[in-house]
């Protein structure tokens, strides 16, 4: 099929993620989410803490991420990211234990606005996955 | 000449030596896959972040106003330099060959009436360090709590460069560490990370017309202290390789000497005990002739 495009997800570590038959990938973009089709724009762009969904034909798949860099070209989309979760591995517990550690940073006093504004993001993420 | 009872012992040292270092050795080699393994897997993340750099700062166009990581103070006048070395010794020419590297840096600094300061990461390279440069050293970081190497590591000691640059402390930063080539070789290697260098203005960039959102100096400047603790880290991993690819040769050379030593000691030990027994004999034939 033509519509179809490559991903690669990758963390300081490894190389998390690499599909090759993706149809559509949903990103948390800095300024809104962002849906990204092939034979997109090339693009750099910031995650802010959010859900990465990545549709190919058959299945989709859900990453939780904290932060990242986006880069989109020639139908290459790279995902840099120091700290990223498949949520379909996250349990109660592990979102809990992040959700609290995310609540005490944000107790202290001496961050920015535009760092309160990131965790509170991720905080407002983590709770929406554990409702559901 | 040594007593026999003497040579026993010593054979006997020498062998237990020799299976302390052929224990090491396999454990080195057993370690060596996993960190050669690590710092591949790395890779694929430095290099991605290396091109995104490269690609930006291609295609900013106000040079003036680009972020001080990138084009640097516009002095050079105090040189940071951080020396990755190993927390435990045994590793053959490893820490020295860092250390000696990153001297001759030193005196090239010193010479040119510049300041120099330098972060140890790593207690070995402060314990060579501290006799000969000790009111430089401005810090040192160690991790050996940490059983394995991992970004968060990294990201502490990029950190505190960041944020060190940002209170105007040093103008360069270059950090030294051993590159893995294979088993035998690593080569000592100089990178300076601060200004950034781009060596490799001509390639890749192909003036792509990039979307960027947000602004492009808005997204270097997020990136680029990211860019600090990503290199940080891939030196980490090679370091880690490079560390048990050199215990691993080291160890193998001390176990060979150790068993080339048990064989000359075993020989001296079977001749002097022939000695003794022809001499005991001599006595014992030219006693009975005598009677």
């Amino acid at each position: 099929m033509s519509e179809e495009f490559k991903v690669e997800i990758v963390n300081p570590e490894r190389s998390f993620l690499l599909k090759e038959d993706v149809t559509e990938v949903v990103i948390p973009a800095f300024e809104g989410e962002m849906g990204i089709l092939k034979d997109h724009i090339s693009l750099i762009s910031f995650l802010k803490p959010g859900i990465i969904t990545v549709y190919s034909k058959s299945e989709e798949d859900k990453y939780f991420v904290e932060d990242g860099i986006v880069e989109f070209k020639e139908n290459n989309l790279s995902i840099l990211t120091s700290s990223i979760y498949k949520i379909s591995d996250l349990d109660k517990n592990k979102i809990d234990q992040i959700v609290k550690d995310a609540e005490k940073e944000s107790s202290e006093e001496n961050i920015d606005d535009q760092k309160r504004y990131l965790i509170d993001q991720k905080i407002e993420v983590l709770k929406n996955l554990s409702l559901n | 000449m040594a007593s026999l009872d003497d040579l026993k012992k010593r054979i006997s040292s020498v062998k237990s030596t020799q299976k302390i270092t052929k224990a090491m050795k396999m454990v080195a080699a057993a370690k060596l896959r996993k960190a050669q393994e690590n710092a591949e897997k790395g890779r694929p993340y430095s290099e991605k972040m290396n091109n995104i750099i490269l690609n930006l700062s291609s295609g900013i166009s106000d040079q003036e106003n680009a972020p001080k990581l990138l084009t640097g103070t516009g002095e050079e006048k105090t040189h940071l330099c951080v020396v990755m070395t190993s927390d435990r010794g045994l590793c053959g020419g490893f820490n020295t060959n860092i250390i000696k590297k990153a001297k001759q840096y030193f005196q090239k600094i010193l010479k040119d009436n510049k300041i120099l300061k330098i972060i140890t990461v790593g207690s070995k390279g402060y314990d060579q360090l501290k006799r000969q440069y000790k009111d430089n050293i401005i810090e040192k970081i160690s991790f050996k709590e940490s059983k394995n190497i991992n970004y968060f590591d990294a990201d502490k000691v990029g950190k505190i460069i960041i944020d060190r640059f940002e209170k105007k402390e040093f103008d360069v930063c270059a950090i030294f560490y051993n590159q893995f080539k294979n088993v035998i070789t690593q080569i000592p290697q100089e990178q300076q990370i601060i200004p950034l260098k781009s060596n490799k203005e001509n390639e890749t960039s192909s003036g792509d017309n990039y979307e960027f959102e947000p602004e492009e100096d808005e997204i270097l400047s997020n990136l680029l202290p990211k860019n600090i603790s990503t290199q940080v880290f891939k030196a980490m991993l090679e370091n880690s390789a490079s560390e048990q690819g050199s215990r691993m040769s080291a160890m193998d050379n001390a176990t060979r000497n150790a068993g080339e030593m048990v064989d000359k000691l075993t020989i001296q030990y079977n001749r002097s005990r022939q000695a003794a027994i022809t001499k005991e004999l001599i006595e014992i034939i030219s006693g009975a002739e005598s009677l």
